[in-house]
C-alpha cells in the first residue's frame, strides 16, 4: 500500500495540536503537483480529495497505475487547466498514500493501528496549510473539492479566511447527516467484524481485513450512484449466464460489479485509514463550531464562492449544498450556486458530466481574468 | 442594448450593490457590471440560463424567486431589479413584498396589458393579444398575472409603496408617468418602469 517510490513528501516540523487533544510533529504530508506556479504565485489551486482519494489527481497514479481520481476535471485544457493553473493536492492525514496515518510507525517503531490519534476535517486542513509555506504561496487562487473534499474546502476558508480568492465546494455538506453517519458506521462495522482486523493490529497484506473492507466499499459505492443510474446501467441483467443459477454466486451484473469494486479497492486502501477518515467525516459539523450559526464560519472572508450540487446526489443532496449558499447569502457574501442535472448520483463530480465541467471551467477562468 | 436596460442603468448610481431577480442570461447584469462597476448578483430559475451567466463571469444563484428570496437579509441590496417577470409569478404580491424587503429600493418593469395594440388585438381579433413584449400564445405563456400600467400604479399606491420614478416606454421613447397622465401613458406605452421603495 505505502509504496515509497514516486511519493513526494513534506515533513512538517511544526507541532500540530489535534482536536482530540494530542499533538503531532515531524509528520509527513504526501503531495503531488500539476502545472507550474507562475512568478506572481497567484495561480495555485489547492484540491482536496474525498474519502478514498489521494494526491494523484490526474494522469496515471504511479502507485496504482490507474487514472487519477479527477482526470476528467484536471489536466491540460480541462476544467482545471494545468496549462494555466498550478494544482496542488495532498493525501489527508489519516490516509494511506504516504501522509501520516495509522499504517505509520509510532516513536517506538510500532505500527500505530488504532493507536493513531483520531483526526478531524479541521486537523486535515490545518496539516495541509503547511503546503502554502512550503511553496511560498501567500494566497491561493482557488480551493476546491467534492464530497469530503468539499468539507475540507469549507473548513479551510473558515480557518484561513484570507488565503484563497475563490472557493468551490462541490456535492458536499456543512454537517454530516444521520444518514451519512449511518452508512459510514455500516462500513466500519464490516471492517471491524472481519476476524483479520484484530483490533487494528493486522500487519501484512496477507492478513489484512480485506473481506470487511470490500463490504464497506460495496455499501459505500451504492450510495455514490443513483437508483436511475444503476437501473439504466445494470437493470436485472445477468452476469455471463443465460438464466438464474439458484445459488449465491453473482447471478446479476450489479452483484458482480460491486464485488469487483470491493476487490480492487482492497488492493489500494488501508482498512484502518477507512475507519479514521470516515470518523473524521462523521465528526464534521461546521455550524456546531460556531454555536449553530454556519454564517459565522465565513464572516471573515471576502472570497468568492461557487457551490455546485447534482440533481441525483442523495448522499449530499442539493438542499444541504443550498444550506451553505443560504448561510453565505445571509452575510452578504459573494456566492454563486448551480445544481447540475445528472443521473450519475454523488459520483457525478468525478465523471464526465459536461455541464458540470463547463461551469467549473467558466467560473475559474472568468474569475482568473478578473484577477 | 435594450432601451429598457439603459433606463434601468440610468436609475442606478455607480458602485451600488444590486440583485437582478430572474436575471435570465445575464445581459442586464453584464451591462451594469461593465458600465457602472456595480456589484451585482443574479437569481435565475433556468439551469441553462444560469450556465450562460457563469460563462459571462457573473455571480448567479440558481433558484426560484417565490421561494428563495427569503434567504436574503432585510435591505441587503441597494437595488433589486425585476425586469418583465412580475406577471409570471404565482403570487406577484408576495414577490413584490420580498423585493422591497431585500432591497432598499426596487426597480420593477412590467409589460403593459393596457397598451393600445394589446387592447386593439383583443377588441378586433377577439383572441388573446400577441405583441413584441408578449410573444407567447395563451396556452404556453409564462405570463399568468398580466396587469396594466394603471393596475400596477394603483396597486403600489394601495400598498403604501413610495414611487420615486415611473416611466412609460414606447420603443425608444420614455416619458414620466404621473397621476394626471396615467390614462394616456397606459394606452401608449408597451412597458412601464417603476422605481419604488417601502
Amino acid at each position: 500500500m505505502n509504496t515509497e517510490k514516486n511519493i513526494k513528501t513534506l515533513v512538517v516540523k511544526k507541532p500540530l495540536k489535534l482536536d482530540c487533544g494530542k499533538t503531532i510533529k515531524d509528520f509527513p504530508i504526501a503531495y503531488e503537483t500539476y502545472g507550474s506556479l507562475n512568478s506572481k504565485k497567484d495561480n495555485a489551486i489547492l484540491v482536496f480529495h474525498a474519502l478514498t482519494g489521494d494526491q494523484f489527481v490526474t494522469g496515471i497514479n504511479p502507485v496504482t497505475n490507474k487514472e487519477g481520481w479527477w482526470s476528467y476535471a484536471v489536466g491540460p485544457d480541462k476544467a482545471i487547466d494545468t496549462n494555466k493553473y498550478f494544482v496542488i493536492c495532498s493525501n489527508v492525514i489519516g490516509g494511506c498514500m504516504g501522509s501520516y496515518g495509522p499504517s505509520h510507525k509510532d516513536p517506538d517503531q510500532k505500527i500505530f493501528g488504532t493507536n493513531f490519534p483520531v483526526i478531524t476535517i479541521n486537523d486535515m486542513v490545518n496539516a495541509q496549510y503547511n503546503l502554502l509555506d512550503h511553496f511560498g504561496i501567500d494566497k491561493l487562487f482557488s480551493i476546491t473539492g467534492g464530497s469530503m473534499g468539499g468539507m475540507q474546502v469549507l473548513q479551510f476558508i473558515c480557518n484561513f479566511p484570507n488565503k484563497s480568492k475563490t472557493v468551490i465546494p462541490i456535492a458536499t455538506t456543512s454537517s454530516h447527516s444521520a444518514q451519512n453517519i449511518a452508512f459510514n458506521e455500516l462500513g466500519r462495522q464490516a471492517i471491524t467484524a472481519d476476524s483479520n482486523w484484530k483490533d487494528g493490529n493486522y500487519t501484512s497484506n496477507d492478513t489484512n481485513p480485506g473481506k470487511g473492507l470490500a463490504v464497506a466499499r460495496m455499501a459505500a459505492h451504492i450510495t455514490y450512484l443513483s437508483k436511475k443510474g444503476l437501473q439504466e446501467k445494470f437493470g436485472r441483467k445477468l452476469q455471463e449466464r443465460e438464466d438464474l443459477k439458484f445459488g449465491f454466486d453473482a447471478d446479476f451484473q450489479i452483484e458482480s460489479y460491486l464485488r469487483y469494486q470491493g476487490s480492487v479497492f482492497v488492493d489500494r486502501f488501508d482498512a484502518n485509514s477507512y475507519l479514521y477518515i470516515t470518523r473524521a467525516m462523521d465528526y464534521f459539523d461546521l455550524a456546531k463550531q460556531f454555536n449553530g450559526n454556519l454564517s459565522e464560519a465565513f464572516i471573515n472572508t471576502n472570497a468568492k464562492f461557487f457551490i455546485i450540487s447534482f440533481t441525483s446526489d442523495w448522499l449530499y443532496p442539493t438542499q444541504e449544498n443550498k444550506d451553505i449558499v443560504i448561510a453565505l447569502n445571509s452575510i452578504g457574501a459573494d456566492v454563486g450556486f448551480v445544481e447540475i442535472e445528472s443521473d450519475k448520483g454523488h459520483d457525478s463530480f468525478l465523471l464526465n458530466v459536461p455541464d458540470f465541467l463547463s461551469a467549473l471551467k467558466n467560473f475559474l477562468d472568468k474569475s482568473y481574468e478578473e484577477n | 442594448m435594450k432601451n429598457e436596460f439603459q433606463i434601468i442603468a440610468d436609475l442606478i448610481e455607480k458602485d451600488k450593490k444590486v440583485l437582478d431577480v430572474g436575471c435570465a442570461d445575464g445581459t442586464l447584469m453584464k451591462f451594469l457590471k461593465d458600465n457602472k462597476n456595480i456589484n451585482i448578483r443574479g437569481l435565475e430559475i433556468s439551469k441553462e440560463k444560469v450556465q450562460e451567466c457563469i460563462a459571462k463571469g457573473l455571480t448567479v444563484i440558481e433558484g426560484n424567486a417565490e421561494k428563495d428570496l427569503k434567504q436574503f437579509p432585510d435591505k441587503s441590496f441597494d437595488y433589486v431589479v425585476l425586469s418583465q417577470t412580475l406577471q409570471a409569478f404565482l403570487n406577484p404580491e408576495l414577490v413584490l413584498d420580498e423585493l422591497l424587503r431585500v432591497g432598499k429600493k426596487a426597480i420593477v418593469t412590467i409589460p403593459n396589458f393596457g397598451y393600445w395594440k394589446v387592447r386593439f388585438h383583443l377588441l378586433i381579433k377577439g383572441t388573446m393579444p400577441i405583441t413584441k413584449t408578449l410573444p407567447d400564445e395563451w396556452y404556453n405563456t409564462p405570463n399568468i398575472h398580466m396587469c396594466t400600467i394603471k393596475d400596477f400604479f394603483h396597486f403600489v399606491k394601495s400598498k403604501d409603496i413610495k414611487i420615486f420614478k415611473s416611466l412609460a416606454l414606447n420603443n425608444l421613447n420614455s416619458s414620466i408617468i404621473n397621476e394626471s397622465n396615467l390614462g394616456v401613458k397606459n394606452l401608449f406605452a408597451d412597458l412601464g418602469i417603476f422605481l419604488i421603495e417601502k
